[in-house]
């Protein structure tokens, strides 16, 4: 069967034809909406023969996470997915797999937290694991949920990362909507990704290692920050593989995408599929000369402060959109975006926008970049502007 | 006091290898009481070498020689499990 071209098929069965392509060792997975079509589409793969991989149906998240940590320290490569309530039941493993450097691809369907419990997009659940020290990459669409996957394999397993790394996109507006998708061949996947090693694995026993050993004070703190310095490198290693996989593939991707900045006055930053839509509005303001742009943020852990603070350095007004909230403090990106621009003289302003899966329209979008919009954008009842 | 580890010098995710480790002597847990053996009753059928949570039996080849108190936590096991009542609790203060 031919696999390659332009193919129409929705973020999840995108993804589904990543992992297919990477071909893991071990899959640990429980399934949960709207991750739920990336996991149906590879256990098909698995079921007709043309994926390799230990589909291991667990009995929860908590079990699936705990699984993807022995699998992939002891030697194999492994990838799982998962959304909102079950990426909370994986929190604690989630940690645990960043601290033992398990290198684990994970497919987020981003969905909003519980309670009251709702199944559509927001960020609240990566927000939630957002200082674990995993990888968090954000796709703007279901090209960008492909391709990321196909290099986040070669990060996590880069031997100066050694990191779980997540994939997010959008649940619904990505994970379950079709739009035209590019795939590499099957060939070019694997001869990307290469082998897997790790440096200490379990099941080697002509050299046998403790995993996961206690740390008293003497060395809680070491660990810690050897974790964070990986994470760190995560930034320049994912700079390096995307300048090769767009050799390979001729989509580029980098920390940060900058979208009509060039003289731009007023700019928005945002994660996810919110970037489409706000394109599409820079695009219209553009003609109408107005110097609005985007920056978009792929790499939201690591967060790349320095860049961000560059390429806003002559923009005079930024305004960062959340979707997700942190009750009775700043929203994450905006809290980012407030320290990496801190005594530069840029005006920073912030919304939420989108929780529970509310969509943002381009008028939203105008509304926003016009100062009109409320600080709970599309919230009824809210008093605007900000 | 062995001198410690920087942050750089860690191996990955804390690994530890064999002789690297620097060995706490745990015993100094010990619940206060410590097993003795009554060598003359032992029948040598290292049920309490299995037993041991804490690798505290020491064998000499395959026979019983004693209990490494350095790591003994005073749990009590290989005096329950052994079959010939060789090994009895006793008190930590009335240790030789």
């Amino acid at each position: 069967m031919i696999e390659t071209g332009l193919r129409l098929m929705t973020g999840g069965e995108a993804v589904a034809e990543a992992m297919r392509q990477i071909d893991p060792d071990v899959v640990p997975v429980y399934p949960i909406t709207p991750q739920t079509p990336i996991i149906q589409g590879f256990a098909k793969f698995v079921a007709d023969g043309r994926a390799r991989a230990e589909l291991v149906n667990v009995e929860s998240e908590h079990s699936a996470m705990s699984a993807a940590v022995g699998a992939a320290l002891a030697g194999a490569r492994t990838m799982t997915a998962t959304s909102s309530q079950g990426l909370a039941l994986m929190a604690e493993v989630v940690y645990i797999a960043a601290a033992m450097r398990a290198p684990i691809v994970m497919a987020l369907g981003n969905r909003a937290l519980s309670g009251p419990i709702n199944i559509h997009c927001d960020h609240s659940d990566s927000m939630l694991i957002r200082d674990s020290g995993v990888v968090q990459l954000f796709a703007e669409n279901a090209q960008e949920a492909y391709d990321l996957t196909v290099i986040a394999t070669r990060l996590a397993e880069h031997p100066d990362v050694l990191l779980p790394v997540l994939v997010c996109q959008d649940g619904f507006t990505i994970t379950h909507s079709a739009e035209p998708v590019t795939l590499l061949d099957d060939e070019a996947v694997t001869e990307f990704v290469g082998g897997y090693s790790l440096p200490h694995p379990v099941l080697d026993t002509a050299r046998p290692t403790t995993q996961g050993p206690f740390a008293m004070p003497d060395y809680y703190f070491e660990l810690r920050r050897s974790q964070t310095e990986a994470l760190e490198a995560a930034l320049a290693v994912f700079g390096e593989l995307s300048a090769e996989y767009e050799e390979l593939s001729g989509r580029g991707y980098g920390p940060l995408e900058a979208y009509r900045l060039e003289g731009a006055e007023r700019a928005i930053v945002a994660l996810g599929s919110s970037a489409g839509t706000i394109k599409d509005v820079v695009d219209d303001l553009r003609t109408d000369d107005e110097r609005v742009g985007l920056l978009k943020v792929v790499s939201f852990r690591p967060f790349p402060a320095e860049e961000v603070a560059a390429l806003l350095a002559e923009v005079s007004s930024v305004i960062v959109l959340d979707r997700a909230d942190s009750p009775g403090g700043a929203a994450p990106l905006h809290a980012e975006l407030a320290a990496a621009l801190y005594g530069r003289g840029n005006e920073l302003t912030g919304h939420v926008y989108g929780l529970g899966g509310r969509d943002l329209h381009p008028e939203d979008v105008r509304r926003i970049f016009a100062g009109e919009a409320e600080r709970y954008v599309g919230l009824r009842g809210e008093p605007c502007p900000v | 006091m062995p001198e410690l580890t920087t942050s750089n010098a860690l191996r990955v995710g804390g690994v530890v290898v064999p002789g690297e480790a620097e060995r706490p002597r745990t015993g100094g847990w010990r619940t206060g009481v410590k097993p003795e053996v009554d060598l003359s009753k032992c029948v040598n059928c290292l049920l309490c070498w299995l037993y041991c949570p804490d690798s505290a039996v020491v064998l000499d080849g395959t026979t019983f020689t004693g209990f490494d108190l350095t790591y003994c936590k005073g749990c009590e096991i290989c005096a329950e499990v052994c079959p010939v009542e060789a090994v009895t609790m006793v008190p930590e203060e009335t240790a030789p």
